[in-house]
């Protein structure tokens, strides 16, 4: 278990961090997600022991690491750029961690080979970092952080340097090793779309606060503020409040609580079909609904329909 | 003009002002056969400040290795007061007349200096010092480019992996600026062997005692001795052409 207790940073005129307290619950996979410039980032390096606090504590198991180095926490981090020792091999890179603690060279050999396995990388063994793709080098970058067998595995921004299909590839392959070798894990993101798929809890940071600290269903069902039913999937206005456009129901005939529309725009987005409405009164808005729902409505551009809130429990806050 | 019009004039610019001067060299030194150059070369003065160049340049340029990686470090990883006023006097010996400099170093340490001490000025120490003073700047310049351009993110990965600041310094930092070293020292040797005016002001000449190479040349030229000025001069050109050809074999690893 890791816990952030009240943690504050400025550099310079900014302030980084602004009194977080999130905790991390051993075994989980946690994002933390937000726009740049945000503070995920920071929070991160505070926790690895790269970046001291001005204020607060940093836990790990109870124990209070806020002064200790980071070479004496425990950590495997990955940079964002993954930091490849560039003058050594694949297998040098990933033996560091294990050579700088003197272990024994039969032991480092192993220990190296079963990594190379684990990560795909043993063919590769003799090569030099400049000789990998992004993809592998991500992966050595993530078996010599594993290497040293870490209490906590820190990721920076993992995926971001890749292109999307890498990306897509990595982040199943990467679920899978959580399941796999069960390191407590926590990851900087600023794709909602990626903390949703891989994280069992999301931090959502913004401005250095905690905006909500949740389930990804959590987060996206019941956000707690407007920033964070922003950020975390589309969202359009009804009534001064946000509602997710996938809770606007179309009716062809007048409803309870329905109000009149007309549809400016249809854009079919394959299984996705979008409508831009505009009301008699009020602001215009966007609903999401499924190819099969629009065929049914007949909908086309021109058309007057009536709009509503779905009434089940949607998403909404108020809008400010 | 034409492109070979152009290298024509560059090239003409060069023969003229390098390539024959140092040619004069060569050809006056052998004037009178392979034999008289060698013996001029032989005697034991000439040894002496053959090996006196040596030596000297063979402390220097250690130490100045050592205090210029501390000091590029410093200057391109740490924040601290006074590091904009280290960054400026590094480059003191560069635009600082080295005659100048051996003046300087005689008022601190010579007779009447603040840390007066016997054994400094006139013998090898004093001579050490100046060329250690002259010869400061090439390492510092030559590492810190190369350690802005690498950034601290392979440091910090060390770091996070256990390593402790003499493991980093040694498994990273070094082999990462070993090619800016290599070249640094290079440079700086160059400079250490041929070094005049800071030498002569701190060294007093004494023939077979504090003459360097550069010294036992002006001295044979003085003397009316030209073979052995001109024989002398050839060993300092070659061990400098020795230096310049280290260089271009770095240039092209690190190229």
């Amino acid at each position: 278990m890791i816990r952030v207790e009240g943690v504050s940073k400025q550099f310079e005129e900014t302030k980084a961090l602004d009194g977080v307290s999130p905790s991390v619950p051993d075994g989980s996979l946690t994002a933390l997600l937000g726009p740049s410039g945000g503070g995920k980032t920071t929070l991160l390096r505070v926790i690895a022991g790269l970046e001291a606090p001005d204020t607060g504590r940093v836990l790990f198991d109870g124990d209070d690491v806020t002064r200790a180095p980071a070479r004496h926490r425990g950590i495997g981090f990955v940079f964002q750029h993954y930091a490849p020792f560039k003058h050594m091999t694949v297998e040098d890179n990933v033996a560091f961690g294990l050579t700088v603690r003197k272990r024994p060279k039969p032991e480092i050999a192993r220990r190296v080979h079963e990594l190379l396995e684990l990560v795909g990388l043993d063919q590769h063994h003799q090569r030099k970092p400049s000789e990998l793709s992004g993809g592998q080098r991500q992966r050595m970058a993530l078996a010599r952080a594993l290497a040293v067998e870490p209490r906590v595995l820190l990721l920076d921004e993992p995926f971001g340097a890749l292109d999307v299909r890498v990306r897509e590839e990595l982040r199943a392959w990467l679920r899978r090793l959580h399941e796999q070798i069960d390191v407590t894990t926590v990851f900087v993101t600023h794709d909602q779309e990626e903390a949703m798929e891989l994280a069992e809890q999301v931090v959502v940071i913004n401005h250095g606060r905690v905006e909500q600290c949740a389930a990804p269903h959590e987060v996206y069902d019941n956000p707690a503020n407007e920033f964070v039913m922003g950020f975390v999937g589309p969202v359009t206005r009804v009534n001064g409040h946000l509602v997710r456009p996938h809770d606007i129901q179309i009716l062809s005939q007048p409803g309870e609580a329905a109000k009149e529309a007309v549809v400016t725009r249809l854009l079919r987005l394959g299984f996705e079909v979008r409508a831009e409405l505009l009301p008699a009164e009020g602001d215009p808005l966007i609903a999401q609904l499924s190819r099969a729902e629009a065929e049914e409505l007949e909908l086309a551009e021109g058309q007057i329909v009536h709009v509503r809130v779905d009434p089940a429990q949607p998403a909404r806050v108020p809008a400010h | 003009m034409s492109r070979i019009g152009l290298r024509t004039a560059a090239l003409g610019y060069l023969a003229a002002l390098v390539l024959v001067p140092v040619g004069m060299v060569f050809y006056r030194a052998f004037e009178h056969g392979f034999a008289a150059a060698w013996e001029a070369v032989t005697t034991p003065q000439a040894q002496h400040a053959f090996y006196l160049t040596v030596l000297i340049a063979a402390i220097a340029v250690p130490a100045n290795a050592v205090f210029g990686v501390i000091a590029a470090i410093l200057l391109a990883r740490r924040d601290f007061p006074g590091k904009r006023l280290l960054n400026a006097l590094i480059d003191l010996p560069f635009a600082v007349s080295p005659i100048v400099v051996g003046l300087a170093l005689i008022l601190v340490w010579g007779r009447d200096g603040w840390f007066a001490m016997t054994g400094v000025i006139f013998s090898l120490p004093g001579m050490v010092l100046a060329t250690i003073f002259i010869s400061l700047p090439f390492v510092v310049r030559e590492v810190i480019p190369v350690l802005e351009e690498e950034g601290n993110e392979q440091e910090l990965a060390a770091s996070t992996l256990g390593g402790n600041a003499w493991q980093v310094f040694r498994r990273i930092t070094l082999p990462t600026i070993r090619w800016g070293l290599a070249y640094g020292i290079v440079l700086s040797s160059a400079r250490a062997l041929g070094e005049f005016g800071a030498v002569s002001a701190v060294s007093g000449r004494i023939s077979g005692r504090t003459e360097t190479m550069t010294l036992y040349v002006e001295d044979r030229f003085q003397s009316f001795d030209l073979t052995g000025a001109f024989a002398a001069s050839v060993v300092l050109a070659l061990l400098a052409m020795a230096v310049l050809a280290t260089m271009l074999l770095l240039q092209r690893r690190t190229a």
